[in-house]
């Protein structure tokens, strides 16, 4: 739990994986429970499968500044091959954490991590997402990782508050709803912290 | 109402809630989503515009002309090379005193081809003849929007009006919002009723015809008139909408300028960033403070240079080039309008953030740091940088 005003959020992804969606559900449940919030994307070239950043900030007081992240508290991976060409733990908070999608433990994971000393997190986004939905949509699952490893919401308000949201998300697709209630609900159980 | 949303979704409920008459509708990026939502509340029959699905912003921009022209309310959303396409038309619907309601999402306009914010496209028609109101965040975006028809439509003013936001920046970020009541917005915007139109049938008009240069003069002093009453009409749309809103704006926001001996004059989302530069700089006593340009079309000269009067160094930011050779557009305009102070502060310029480049705290920290310098030693140094340049000579 970070009892800072102010927490700062970094996602890395790939386009198309749903990233974006995700930093957005974040910044409109956290606004829901009375925080102020930011969620913002950084584009290069639109294409799918190109490495995209997008950022959170959740504070007490309404944040004014606009630039990107550069010093976040978490940072989430979206697609564990990000690693190999991405600096995710750039600026990384040494009291922050590093939420990453993949079946390996963050005993395994940490020696990809050459410099970084903090907080390891993974989920099996992919296989939690493949089970329920039958399909790999991993940022919903990863969404929920995030929510447990930085407590910046209630888990169990934040539950009840984005099956809300999901239901104007998904008006016109009623089906998606209980399954990505259920990758969350999952997630939230199976993520490692190491 | 609280509500979290993007300034492209604040822009696309506001024009919901005003239902206009016309929209031209065109796709760019980062505009796109703003006719995307909007189209979903005309397939739902929330609104009852005639939504035109066109080929071009040429195109756009003229249904715009020829509905608002015809006695309708007309909208349109564009962005970078969609604009440059408008530009003709821009100037026909400034000399038409056609008040369309413009939103332009800035980007860098080409070349190289570039999708993020900068303010090369809307700098490019300040001299169009169109008001220009600039948005630091989502809220400000969707009150400029609202109070913009009020403005335009006013029978001294008729000119249309620019609602400007920082692409991506402020147009894909999602964050907190007031929203007004819908009625509240409809009441605030009234019935629009032109005094002379194409279909009204007891003074039938010809709209466009050629100006002989008898005329061709009257005509645009008239608009340069227009645009001076402009500066009034702003205010007191500003004042009506305090009343509905509690939010209070000016034609430039003051932030801790009240004693402040260092100045920033800069323009959207990057005066929020730099609102934290000053509150940090404060706290360690420095007299730092900044002005927010709100409208830059018309421009308000005296205003600012009694803002900026009690100041000892000055940084304008330009978030275009201009290619001037003398200093970006803002900077244009500031230092001419401090010309007639009888002690003017040292004055710079920095152009910055070209093609969506990120602007830290730090960055601004730095700008006020080489103000002090100059407060201290008088030494203005070059008088016109680009922040952050990695080519020979380094950063500034």
């Amino acid at each position: 739990m970070v009892t800072n005003d102010m927490v700062e959020i970094r996602w890395h992804g790939r386009g198309g994986q749903g990233a974006k969606m995700a930093c957005m559900l974040l910044a409109d449940v956290a606004g829901l429970e009375g925080k102020f919030v930011q969620g913002f994307p950084e584009y290069g070239p639109e294409r799918m499968g190109a490495p995209i950043t997008a950022y959170n900030r959740i504070s007490e007081k309404r944040c004014t500044i606009h630039s990107n992240i550069y010093y976040p508290d978490y940072v989430v991976v979206v697609d564990e091959s990000l690693l190999d060409s991405v600096d995710v733990t750039g600026g990384l908070k040494e009291d922050g954490a590093i939420i990453i999608n993949t079946p390996y433990s963050p005993q395994e994971m940490r020696i990809r991590l050459p410099g970084w000393t903090g907080k390891v997190c993974t989920v099996d986004a992919r296989r939690i997402s493949e089970e329920i939905l039958g399909s790999n949509f991993p940022n919903i699952p990863m969404l929920g990782a995030v929510v447990q490893v930085s407590g910046v919401l209630d888990t169990e308000r934040f539950l009840a508050d984005i099956e809300e949201s999901f239901e104007n998300k998904f008006a016109s697709r009623p089906q998606l709803i209980q399954g990505n209630m259920a990758t969350l609900k999952k997630s939230l159980e199976e993520v490692q912290i190491g | 109402m609280s509500h979290r949303l993007s300034g492209n979704e604040a822009i696309a409920y506001a024009m919901k809630q005003i239902d206009p008459d016309v929209m031209g509708a065109f796709p760019i990026t980062p505009s796109t989503e703003i006719p995307e939502y909007f189209a979903q509340y005309v397939a739902n029959g929330e609104v009852n515009t005639e939504y035109v699905a066109v080929e071009s912003e040429h195109s756009s921009m003229s249904v715009c002309i020829a509905a608002q022209a015809a006695g309708a309310r007309a909208v349109c959303a564009t962005s970078s090379c969609g604009l440059a396409l408008m530009y003709e038309l821009l100037y026909v619907a400034a000399s038409c005193r056609l008040p369309i309601s413009l939103v332009c999402v800035n980007r860098a306009l080409s070349g190289p081809i570039n999708i993020n914010h900068d303010y090369s496209d809307s700098m490019g028609g300040r001299d169009s003849g169109w008001i220009q109101i600039y948005a630091e965040n989502n809220q400000e975006a969707y009150d400029n929007f609202i109070m913009a028809m009020p403005i335009g439509e006013h029978p001294n003013v008729r000119l249309p009006v620019m609602t400007c936001m920082d692409g991506f920046i402020t147009s894909h970020a999602v964050e907190n919002i007031e929203l007004l009541e819908t009625d509240v917005v409809r009441r605030f915007i009234g019935e629009y009723n032109p005094e002379h139109y194409l279909l009204k049938k007891e003074n039938p008009l010809a709209v466009g015809p050629y100006d002989l240069s008898p005329y061709y003069m009257e005509h645009k002093v008239m608009q340069a008139e227009a645009m001076k009453a402009a500066k009034v009409r702003i205010l007191e749309v500003a004042a009506k909408f305090e009343k509905i809103s509690g939010r209070c704006y000016g034609l430039f926001e003051e932030y801790r300028m009240e004693d402040a001996e260092l100045a920033l004059v800069l323009m959207g989302s990057t005066a929020g960033t730099a609102k934290a530069a000053v509150d940090k700089l404060r706290e360690d006593g420095v007299k730092a403070g900044l002005v927010k340009t709100r409208v830059f079309r018309p421009f308000p000269g005296q205003e600012l240079a009694r803002a900026l009067a009690g100041t000892r160094a000055v940084a304008v930011m330009d978030k275009s080039e201009g290619f001037s050779a003398n200093g970006g557009p803002l900077f244009a305009e500031t230092r001419s309008a401090l010309y007639d102070l009888k002690e003017r502060p040292y004055l710079i310029d920095i152009v910055y953030g070209l093609g969506g480049r990120d602007v830290k705290v730090e960055d601004i920290e730095k700008v006020f740091g080489r103000l002090a310098d100059i407060a201290v030693t008088g030494e203005i140094g070059p008088l016109y940088t680009h922040m952050g340049q990695r080519s020979k000579g380094g950063d500034r």
